[in-house]
């Protein structure tokens, strides 16, 4: 099969470029590249195209930073069913399931035919939140657990149906869409550009640097405009804020769960400096407003940049405390270890991404595999990873990635510091009317705190943007938290799921 | 074992605002917005061209007005048109009519009436209240700062008011998100399960709106046709201290105006 082959740092490409194959050859050649680590499927979707319906895959190369696009495609009304793929490689499951459930798309023998997020373009309107068929075991002495949509948090909502044995859990399944709000087509309603930056930061708001940076980065690659390096440089900033206020704030939450309530208070103490730094730079503490098109409203001062070194140095210099009352309290350990373990090749299987997949051994992270910006020019990042993939490796791994965090805003500020301080910023202002590619395909990649966040943004013959297709790390790691729970008991669920915190809205859209 | 919990107790020190009703945020916090009516075309022509990029159509002209309820703050507008427009560091921007979130040219505080405030919600809940978060299409901003309102900073929970899992030991529901047509009914029942007396808030731009979502076909918001709302808290997400301060004048221990 034909691929195109890009990298993250490419312009757009048109979709004329992009290669069309018969699905036998796309499913055989897919079906081969899959089973080798170095490759794993970003994207994979469908969109109509006049009476066809073309089907375009986003394969991601880590071992040679590139990015291989693909496609395949059939009537609209096609009613040939096609080879399933999730059948073999159980990392496409969520993009076969998607493609089933809004377009009514067959896929033969595909083990786990289930609705994915319930959408409300859904083909088969029969389907609805409340039948949905969640796997039952028989026995005697099993039982069901039903939790959610509403949990006991402030949380997001979503059903996650336990069957036990005892205080054993068997088996979870997961069952989200409770969250969808239509945030793809609301994209491709709009073309007012800050609209449809307002919706990347509301994807997922825990994450809204990572996903406007995702969008930001397409939406530039699809003017083909270059950009100063101080704006990438900003970006980054912003992401490395993020990845550090949510991997504190998991800290503390998987404290509060385990009844260690020192670490839970200075976790969040540490968390509220870290958003009330982002939000003394922007006047957003989850950044929201920050990361615009070809510019900033929020331009780093010497002031700023002397107060965001200052706030992540004490941050970094009291979390490392923490970090190491948490490695010197035997009744932490002895709940975090060699608890909801998912090996290093289940991960691969199931194509896990992000901090989840680094703490069982993956080494899967875009500024390393798919560097863009500052990652590819000035800071070289190589994984943090783990190789137990328990509670306590997830754990680890967000301890680390803080400190390395912290490390490269400090290194990125000082830096700037030497460069513009006195200077007026190079940054720019936002742009929202570049003109864009027209019929052209652009992929916005990035590693944010959770992992691979992906945005593949298509436009029109007028250069408008036709769809914009998301794709949050949490559609790949959900399956990763099913996994983790088997064999444990059920009690010990909420750190395993802490220790994923993962996203529902940007699972549902 | 002990050391390195001494090493984090003197780092952490103490971390609780000592009066909540006093705070100040940074001057960069994008609150309350205060407008001026255009006095000439030049600045008619700026307002006209902020009201067209508005992600959420917020800002209307003719008269001129900004919906709090509608609104994203994120400063574009003020940016195009900073002659009409300014957005303050001012947090005390809930309000207990939907009406009361719409700001006019001239306006110097979100207008709070305690006569539209139900008389039985400072009779019973004035000393303690205990609300159920439901979110209904909400994107986790609005829900971690209402957990952040219990944290050890904001620590709401020391005038009695805080967030219980069950609606059975619930005295209200605070809503965010623009409720979704998937959630719409797990959110109904939950209102039901809530025994009277009850409050509802409805808690970030997307539930006072449906925000960005206002047109979406996979949101439903009837649930707020048939229940009347108590208090609006706007915000994208709304801060820790919009909430507090919203729950505080509602509940008659603050005054604004």
């Amino acid at each position: 099969m034909n691929y195109f082959v890009t990298d993250n740092t490419a312009p757009a490409v048109a979709l004329a470029d992009i290669p069309e194959s018969p699905y036998a050859a796309f499913y055989d050649d897919l079906a081969e590249r899959l089973a080798d680590a170095r490759y794993h499927v970003g994207h994979y979707f469908a969109l109509p195209d006049g009476d066809r319906l073309r089907f375009f895959l986003v394969l991601l190369d880590d071992a040679e930073s590139r990015i291989l696009l693909a496609s395949h495609a059939m009537g609209y009304y096609d009613d040939t069913a096609l080879r399933s793929l999730t059948a073999l490689h159980a990392q496409m499951h969520p993009f076969e399931r998607d493609i089933a459930e809004r377009f009514g798309v067959r896929f033969d023998q595909m083990p786990w035919d289930k609705p994915l997020r319930h959408p409300h373009d859904r083909f088969d309107r029969r389907s609805t939140m409340d039948d949905y068929p969640f796997y039952a075991m028989e026995g005697g002495s099993l039982h069901e657990v039903n939790v959610g949509p509403i949990h006991a948090g402030i949380i997001e909502p979503g059903a996650f149906r336990f069957v036990c044995n005892g205080e054993q859990v068997l088996h979870l399944e997961i069952a989200l869409g409770y969250q969808h709000r239509g945030v793809e087509e609301a994209f491709a309603a709009t073309h007012n550009r800050l609209r449809q930056m307002c919706l990347a930061e509301a994807v997922a708001g825990d994450s809204a640097v990572a996903h406007a940076t995702a969008f930001a980065e397409a939406v530039e690659k699809l003017t083909g405009r270059p950009r100063p390096a101080e704006l990438e440089r900003e970006r980054a900033v912003a992401l490395e804020l993020e990845r550090m206020a949510m991997q504190i704030a998991d800290t503390g939450a998987l404290s509060m769960d385990v009844g260690y309530q020192l670490g839970q208070v200075a976790s969040e103490a540490l968390r509220t400096m870290t958003i009330n730094t982002t939000q003394a730079w922007c006047g957003n503490r989850f950044g929201k407003g920050l990361v615009r098109p070809h510019g900033t409203d929020h331009p780093l001062t010497a002031e700023k940049a002397a107060m965001i070194r200052r706030n992540t140095a004490e941050i970094a210099r009291r979390y490392a405390e923490v970090r190491r009352d948490i490695e010197n309290s035997p009744t932490l350990l002895a709940r975090f270890e060699q608890c909801g373990i998912v090996a290093e090749t289940e991960m691969a299987r199931i194509g896990g991404v992000g901090q989840a997949a680094r703490a069982s051994g993956l080494r899967r992270d875009i500024r390393t595999s798919h560097p863009w910006g500052v990652y590819a020019k000035e800071l070289h990042h190589t994984p943090v990873t783990m190789p137990d993939g328990d509670v306590m490796a997830r754990l680890e791994v967000r301890c680390r990635e803080v400190a390395r965090s912290a490390e490269y805003v400090e290194r990125l500020v000082a830096e700037f510091d030497q460069k513009y301080a006195a200077a007026e910023s190079p940054c720019g202002r936002p742009d929202y009317d570049a003109p864009l590619a027209p019929s052209s395909l652009a992929v916005g990649l990035v590693e944010g705190w959770r992992g691979e966040t992906c945005h593949v943004a298509v436009t029109d013959a007028e250069g408008r943007i036709a769809a914009c297709r998301i794709k949050d790390p949490s559609l790949h790691n959900w399956l990763a938290l099913a996994l983790a729970v088997r064999g444990e008991g059920i009690s010990d669920f909420p750190i395993c799921n802490k220790s994923f915190n993962l996203s529902y809205c940007g699972h549902d859209l | 074992m002990i050391f390195p919990k001494i090493r984090v107790l003197l780092s952490h020190g103490r971390q609780a605002i000592p009066d909540l009703d006093a705070v100040e945020l940074t001057e960069e916090f994008r609150g309350r917005p205060e407008l001026t009516e255009p006095a000439d075309a030049e600045a008619r022509a700026e307002l006209e061209s902020a009201a067209a990029i508005c992600p959420t159509g917020a800002i209307a002209t003719a008269p001129f007005a900004l919906d709090l309820g509608r609104c994203l703050f994120c400063g574009e507008c003020a940016r195009r048109a900073p002659r009409s427009i300014r957005f303050t560091n001012d947090y005390r921007m809930g309000a207990p009519t939907r009406e009361g979130l719409v700001v006019r040219p001239g306006d110097r505080c979100v207008a709070f009436d305690p006569a539209a405030v139900r008389p039985e919600i400072g009779r019973y809940f004035s000393r303690s209240l205990q609300l159920r978060e439901v979110s209904a299409g909400g994107d986790a901003s609005v829900e971690m700062e209402l957990g952040a309102t219990g944290n050890v900073n904001f620590d709401f929970g020391r005038f009695g008011v805080g967030f219980t899992a069950s609606p059975r030991h619930a005295d209200g529901v605070v809503v965010s998100g623009p409720v979704t047509a998937n959630m719409a009914e797990a959110l109904e029942i939950c209102w039901e399960a809530v025994a009277e007396p009850k409050i509802l808030v409805a808690c970030g731009t997307d539930a006072c709106s449906g925000g960005l979502f206002a047109g979406s076909r996979a949101v439903d918001r009837s649930f707020f046709e048939r229940h009347g709302v108590d208090l609006w808290l706007p915000g994208n997400p709304t801060h820790p201290m919009v909430f507090i301060d919203g729950i505080r004048t509602l509940l008659g221990k603050k005054k604004r105006g």
